[in-house]
């Protein structure tokens, strides 16, 4: 029974990607908003950075939450690859001469590698920050609140850390591009009036949230403070 | 009267096991006033008369309304131009000296009969599964225009009933999907009150079944809605998407 209501069918599983995928774009403004924060590289910046960082790994609801994301980015990513190797089922001869270009973006055909590729991201980004926020021993700034400030600062002081977080942020700009508008549609919310306006915000989600992230690493590359 | 040289390459598949592989046959005499598919006996003849296997391909009506014509013609289902079928397709569309690749449908769920060919019953399967309304006949019949219908709602279910069943959705969706096809089918019934009673039992065992006949997910490229000879839009598949949700937790 939990099998057939989590992953039965072939709608079934977009609903839950679509609900998760919808659920991460709502993590990835709160993580931005919250992690603008960087920018201010000042001393009472620092402070204040590492106060909200103590914050966010310590408040009870906020690690319920946190749970939840982190579940909900494991099935979107199983959830995602069950879909990928069913559709590749679903044509085992590759067409000679294939022209995609007539009828479809490039990227809303690449979901799959798109997130494997963040998925990777990911994987790599926690072991940064988060493992390092949590197991890293790091020392404690004058609040007596572990220095992330400083650790965030030092990598992104590494041009192949600020190269490898823009291009991951390119990746995630093209995925968000197909993903917002997509997981509407799965859900079946698809009106003549609105959905033009979903997929204009759609647009503007996937441009400005990946470039005001990639924005973080490249300001703290050029003004260290 | 033909003024066109071609170089086909096309797919040749001596049956469902064979491996398959490209060949290529030169093909004069085309004029433009042809449909692609007269091209293509004209090729036929000429491969009859040098004793050679004629190329098979489907095809039935060739005025564009039975949905049996196929073909992946460079890289597209029913070849270059929007809202055609294969037959409706001329070769005025091609230049004098061109290639032009051809294939049959690719899915796991049309299986190759011979060449470009290919065995589309996984559609009849699908639609005897829910695609119908049952009507009793014992005698007691109402007039179906006694049943007032919104004139937008009869558009809506009329635009999806124009579905012709060819396939070129699942031929060009990079997923192997028949989505647009079934949201077609249980669209035109959804919009009809006449559909309303099994909309439940409809829209889950028609899914189910296009679920065991081995098609892809849609991942809403909207390549199908593109490529369709009908233009059925994918608002459909939105509405088979709200249809089967709301089913899938209320039925008992």
């Amino acid at each position: 029974m939990a099998r057939t209501a989590l992953l039965g069918s072939s709608l079934t599983k977009k609903y839950w990607m679509a609900l998760t995928g919808l659920f991460l774009c709502l993590f990835l403004v709160i993580h931005l908003a919250g992690n603008l924060q960087l920018l201010d590289a000042s001393p009472e910046g620092r402070l204040k950075f590492n106060a909200y960082a103590k914050f966010m790994t310590t408040f009870p609801l906020i690690k319920v939450v946190s749970y939840l994301l982190y579940f909900s980015i494991l099935f979107h990513a199983f959830d995602g690859i069950l879909l990928a190797m069913q559709n590749r089922q679903a044509r085992p001869t590759r067409y000679v001469k294939e022209k995609p270009s007539a009828n479809r973006t490039w990227y809303s055909g690449q979901m799959a590698l798109l997130g494997s590729l963040l998925l990777v991201f990911i994987v790599l980004h926690m072991k940064h920050f988060w493992y390092e926020m949590h197991w890293g021993g790091l020392p404690v700034d004058a609040e007596g609140n572990t220095d992330l400030f400083t650790v965030v600062a030092a990598a992104f002081q590494e041009p192949l850390y600020v190269v490898f977080y823009v291009v991951a942020m390119a990746v995630l700009a093209f995925h968000l591009l197909h993903g917002f508008q997509s997981a509407f549609q799965s859900l079946g919310l698809n009106h003549p009036r609105y959905t033009p306006i979903i997929k204009n915000v759609g647009v503007f989600f996937g441009v400005v949230v990946p470039i005001l992230f990639a924005l973080i690493p490249v300001w703290m590359f050029a003004f260290p403070g | 009267m033909g003024n066109m040289k071609l170089t086909l390459k096309i797919w040749r598949q001596n049956g469902p096991n064979d491996k398959g592989r490209m060949e290529t046959y030169p093909v004069n005499d085309v004029s433009e006033d042809m449909s692609f598919l007269e091209m293509l006996d004209v090729l036929n003849d000429q491969l009859i008369r040098e004793g050679k296997d004629p190329v098979a391909f489907d095809h039935d009506c060739r005025e564009g309304i039975c949905g049996m014509c196929s073909l992946f013609i460079n890289g597209e289902p029913h070849g270059p131009g929007r809202g055609i079928t294969t037959c409706q397709l001329h070769m005025r569309k091609f230049k004098d000296g061109d290639t032009i690749f051809i294939e049959p449908w690719r899915s796991a769920a049309f299986p190759v009969i011979k060449d470009l060919s290919t065995n589309r019953s996984a559609f009849d399967r699908i639609q005897a599964a829910g695609g119908f309304v049952s009507v009793n006949t014992s005698g007691n019949l109402v007039d179906g225009n006694a049943v007032p219908i919104p004139k937008d709602d009869a558009d809506k279910a009329f635009d999806a009933a124009t579905c012709i069943g060819c396939g070129a959705c699942v031929a060009t969706c990079p997923n192997g999907s028949a989505m647009l096809f079934v949201a077609a089918k249980v669209s035109q019934f959804a919009l009809l009150p006449q559909g309303r009673p099994e909309a439940k039992r409809r829209v889950l065992a028609m899914v189910d079944q296009m679920d065991k006949e081995g098609f892809g997910n849609c991942s809403n490229t909207g390549a199908c809605e593109v490529e369709c000879p009908k233009g059925i839009s994918l608002e459909h598949i939105a509405r088979m998407n709200r249809e089967y949700l709301a089913a899938s937790v209320t039925k008992e």
